[in-house]
């Protein structure tokens, strides 16, 4: 298999990234190292290539009902330049995949998926549609970047002069000049930080990559996918194929906000409203080590030596200091204050469920603007 | 990438320093490097009989768990326990922090381990591959 490189790929070289595959792409996993990088971005700043994501481009008279349609939040609540989170279910409320819905006018979205699911999502987006639309998988015509971290905001405006603090959280302006650059910019990510991306023509990307370290100096490094996931885990942000599957619904993943039983009909909402109304068998769960040991993705969990569920995410949290993990496990016993086996290599390891333990966002800004045009999520 | 005189290397990445009929074992400088920043270590258990090969440990950086072989057989007599609660030392510097000692049962064993100029083109062999 020949791996994609995304147009980034000599800045990695050149910053002396680790290059792994990562889903068919060359990617730097780390830079200077996963830990430190993940301390950087929750105390300065990070700068991210997220090329790899994909970008899929809907216009035409019905855009916003299909893209009603297509997702389980509710489109039609979102006003132009907002950014919108949702999964996006098959019929039996399994998960195709989570996306950005990007809002420019009712006839005009632009859908953020992840990269690997790009191919998959494209296919079931196309099946899906309604007549008349224009469906474009525009992913070769972006570069995304995110700059993430508390001084975020500062670095970046100091090479534009449009005032960031007008992009309030999860809205975005599709005409920003960074460093003289057009950029589509948004002030959204995936890291629990406040933070920026920022979506850029590939001949760009480079020159704008240099310049936001530029000027960042001291206050900013890249990082990378290792760090990304770290910071992602930490702030209990869902990663698909393990939180979200074709196998698991929204709603036992925690994510009932983004499911919008009383909006339009969508695609998966019959499964989805009886789940509701049952109450869902497995429920995800946080859950702190108690003793020695790192559950990881995958890891069975037990109670009573009989299996009652799996680990989603696990691992070491560098910011908290702990060894936690999600959970996705049986109803019945998911409380906090509940024990459970994670087995790790055949032995089982004593945790603890809990709520609230994981890292608290720092992302939400509030301003005048917000609170008239309030995001709807997160 | 330091690779030490005087010490035994694996082709698993783990050095020897051998004292009477003492092996002290632990992880070289290319290994923690490329496991990145370490946050878990599971020694084996004090008087466990090992096998040369065979597992004694489990080491765990961020991203990935590896398992961790005894290059000689026979009984762990002692164990660095400051690794279960600073399991960064490993990466700070691999050869001051062993992770346990074998009282050695066939010297032989050492027969079968690299010399640093052997371990030394292993790991740029190694390193030329993984890109």
């Amino acid at each position: 298999m020949i791996l994609k490189r995304t147009p980034l790929f000599e800045m990695h070289q050149k910053y002396q990234g680790k290059i792994i595959d990562f889903g068919g792409w060359e990617l730097p996993v780390q830079y200077e190292g996963i830990i430190k990088e993940h301390h950087r971005v929750r105390t300065k700043a990070g700068l991210f290539d997220v090329s790899h994501m994909g970008e899929i481009e809907v216009k035409g008279d019905q855009a916003e009902a299909f893209v009603q349609n297509l997702i389980t939040n509710d489109a039609k609540r979102i006003v132009p330049y907002q950014v919108q989170y949702s999964p996006m279910c098959y019929r039996d409320g399994g998960v195709v995949d989570d996306l950005l819905v990007y809002k420019f006018s009712t006839e005009h979205y632009l859908l953020v998926v992840n990269a690997s699911n790009t191919d998959k999502d494209f296919d079931w987006i196309q099946k899906n549609a309604f007549e008349g639309l224009d469906i474009k998988n525009v992913s070769p015509d972006y570069v995304q970047l995110a700059v993430q971290g508390p001084l975020a905001e500062s670095i970046l405006q100091s090479i534009t002069d449009f005032d960031l603090k007008t992009i309030t959280f999860f809205h975005f302006q599709p005409q920003v000049n960074i460093a003289d650059v057009p950029c589509m910019v948004s002030r959204t990510g995936y890291t629990g930080e406040d933070g920026f991306e920022i979506y850029v023509s590939p001949d760009q990307a480079a020159y704008i990559w240099e310049e936001i370290l530029r000027v960042g100096g001291e206050d900013i490094a890249p990082i990378g996918l290792g760090a990304r996931d770290s910071l992602r885990f930490e702030a209990k942000l869902p990663l698909y194929g393990q939180e979200i599957d074709k196998d698991i619904t929204p709603l036992e993943a925690g994510l009932g906000f983004f499911v919008k039983l009383d909006a339009d009909d969508f695609i998966g909402r019959e499964v989805l409203q009886e789940q509701k109304q049952n109450k869902p068998q497995r429920t995800l769960v946080e859950f702190r080590m108690k003793d020695r040991g790192i559950a990881r993705s995958h890891y069975d969990v037990e109670k009573n030596g009989k299996k009652i569920g799996w680990v989603t995410s696990g691992g070491y949290s560098p910011t908290l200091e702990q060894n936690i993990g999600l959970a996705l496990i049986d109803r019945a016993y998911a409380d906090p204050g509940e024990m459970l086996d994670i087995i790790i290599r055949n032995k089982p390891v004593s945790a603890e469920i809990g709520k609230g333990i994981f890292y608290k966002k720092k992302t939400k800004k509030t301003n005048g603007n917000e609170s008239r045009n309030r995001p709807l999520t997160q | 990438m330091r690779i030490l005189e005087n010490l035994y290397y694996s082709t698993e990445h783990e050095w020897v320093r051998v004292e009477g009929e003492k092996a002290y074992i632990g992880i070289t400088d290319y290994a923690q490097h490329h496991l990145g920043d370490i946050v878990f270590v599971e020694l084996p258990e004090l008087e466990a009989e090992v096998e040369a090969g065979t597992e004694m440990g489990v080491i765990e950086s961020v991203k990935a768990v590896s398992e961790m072989f005894s290059p000689v057989g026979g009984t762990i007599v002692v164990i660095n326990e400051a690794l279960e609660e600073s399991p960064e030392l490993l990466n700070e510097d691999s050869y001051e922090n062993f992770i346990a000692v074998v009282e050695m049962n066939n010297l032989e064993d050492l027969g079968t381990l690299l010399n640093p100029e052997q371990y030394e083109a292993l790991c740029a062999k190694e390193e030329q591959e993984g890109k």
